[in-house]
């Protein structure tokens, strides 16, 4: 199994680690061409703006939709999350649309509003989850078809619709992989 | 909740890496910088090469002027201090800027210590010339180091004497018997906890990128290629002849690094690069790396 993690922008190499540190081969995704060797793809925390037109640019955006609609699993953090939703509140900014939810970037403030928590998740077991929230957006609503994981404060940060996992944290930055494992069995399943 | 953990900060300058911080004085530029794909944007009252040029001292940014470019765009803004004057730091801290750079390109303010930078719940990015001086910044607090270079002389010669000196001391770091280590902190004069994170992880403790003098894609490109996370272009986007145009390709340029065939694609039709200067033409006291101890 080999899972790609695109590598536009962002913290790319953190997934990369983590990845590799649960035993699976890792390709990092730059163009298109890459797309077609991988089980699963991850998309990272960064600019969701800057990694957007990227994806447009590089011709990346259709063939990511694509390998989806034929049963590639994805997980998207942060930016990632932003540039799955089929809404992003108040912006026309490129996306894949793929996620039945509407999502507000910065949701929680800038950076002086960044924080981290505990989070408590049954489908990751007793153990909180150490959630670091970075300028990190929130979904608002979410379609039938979208399975919430967690919220904060009533705002959904965990989610999944089939074989898309988004959340609005960033497991890649704490030693926890749990969450990435249960990727990796996502995109077992879907092989 | 925790706010302000070291882990929040310097968490985003992770989610930087990969992309290009560009200096922008109006909110105009702002815009621009952010349709090219900027990460971030650095608010300036003048960049670099005009501060070099207009000489006296240069301060902080007027509120105004910041708070207008936080207004123009979604992705992160940035805005410099002067080495040492926390004060300047509390009043970006309270615009709610999303990171300080406490900046050699602005005239220092205290001629012998830094900012504390942990007592800060805003993150901030701090130049650096050698391993030394980058451990000391991270150990006052600073979340991200950048090269100094020579800032607004779109000259990159002294970004890459600067990344290849902090990379080389790392790699010689890496090759030391443990019991070698603490002599090597004290010629560096840099904290002895500092020094072993370093070398165990072969890597500077947080992100680094490129500063002072990068003008062309070729010479992002070169800096990544050279160990830099991610670029910071000052002068160079908004004093060339067609910014919009040469800051999209930057921005390519620092995801493509390794990619010459693009790299050839995207540095054709550019336009006027800056004007640059030739860093032997620059009285020593005029070099703006020079600031920082």
């Amino acid at each position: 199994m080999r899972i790609g993690v695109l590598a536009l922008q962002g913290a790319f190499r953190e997934h990369r680690l983590m990845l590799e540190g649960c035993g699976v081969e890792v390709t990092e995704v730059r163009k298109a061409v890459d797309v077609d060797g991988v089980d699963g793809l991850v998309i990272p925390g960064g600019e969701s703006t800057t990694i957007g037109k990227m994806l447009v640019d590089w011709g990346l955006m259709d063939k990511i939709k694509s390998r989806a609609t034929e049963g590639m699993a994805i997980y998207g953090t942060c930016a990632g999350m932003i540039l799955l939703a089929k809404e992003i509140v108040g912006s026309q900014q490129p996306r894949l649309g793929l996620l039945d939810v509407s999502v507000r970037r910065n949701a929680f403030g800038r950076q002086r509003e960044s924080f981290e928590a505990d989070l408590y998740v049954p489908e990751f077991g007793e153990q909180p989850l150490r959630a670091v929230f970075i300028r990190a957006p929130y979904i608002e609503s979410a379609g039938a078809a979208v399975k919430v994981l967690a919220a904060v404060d009533g705002h959904i940060v965990i989610a999944r619709q089939g074989k898309i996992l988004v959340t609005a944290f960033h497991p890649e930055l704490t030693q926890d992989d749990r969450i990435h494992r249960y990727f990796i069995d996502m995109v077992k399943d879907s092989a | 909740m925790e706010q302000g953990t070291f882990l929040v900060k310097a968490g985003l300058a992770e989610m930087l890496k990969g992309g290009v911080i560009m200096d922008v004085t109006t909110p105009e530029q702002a815009k621009i910088a952010e349709e090219a794909g900027a990460c971030a944007v650095m608010a300036l009252e003048r960049v670099p090469a005009d501060i070099r040029a207009a000489g006296g001292v240069a301060r902080m940014a007027d509120p105004t002027i910041v708070e207008k470019i936080m207004g123009a765009v979604t992705i992160p803004v940035m805005a410099k201090a002067r080495i040492g004057h926390f004060v300047e730091a509390r009043i970006l801290e309270s615009l709610g800027v999303d990171y300080i750079d406490e900046s050699e390109v602005l005239t220092p303010a205290d001629d012998k210590f830094h900012i504390n930078k942990n007592e800060f719940k805003v993150p901030f990015v701090c130049g650096a010339k050698n391993l030394g001086e980058a451990l000391r910044r991270i150990g006052e607090g600073a979340a991200m180091i950048r090269t100094k270079g020579e800032p607004g002389t779109g000259n990159v010669v002294e970004a890459v004497k600067h990344i290849r000196m902090v990379m080389g001391e790392i790699r010689v770091l890496a090759s030391l018997p443990d019991d070698e280590v603490a002599a090597f902190a004290k010629n560096i004069a840099a904290p002895l906890e500092l020094v072993k994170e370093t070398k165990k992880l072969g890597r500077l403790p947080v992100v680094n990128f490129a500063a002072g003098g990068i003008a062309t894609p070729a010479d992002a490109a070169l800096m990544m290629q050279l160990g830099c996370d991610g670029i910071f272009v000052g002068s160079g986007i908004f004093k060339s002849g067609d910014p919009a145009k040469r800051a999209k390709a930057i921005v390519a340029a620092t995801t493509y690094y390794n990619d010459p065939k693009v790299l050839a694609e995207v540095s054709k039709d550019l336009g006027e690069a800056m004007v640059g200067i030739e860093i032997s033409n620059i009285p020593a006291n005029e070099r703006m790396q020079e600031r920082g101890w």
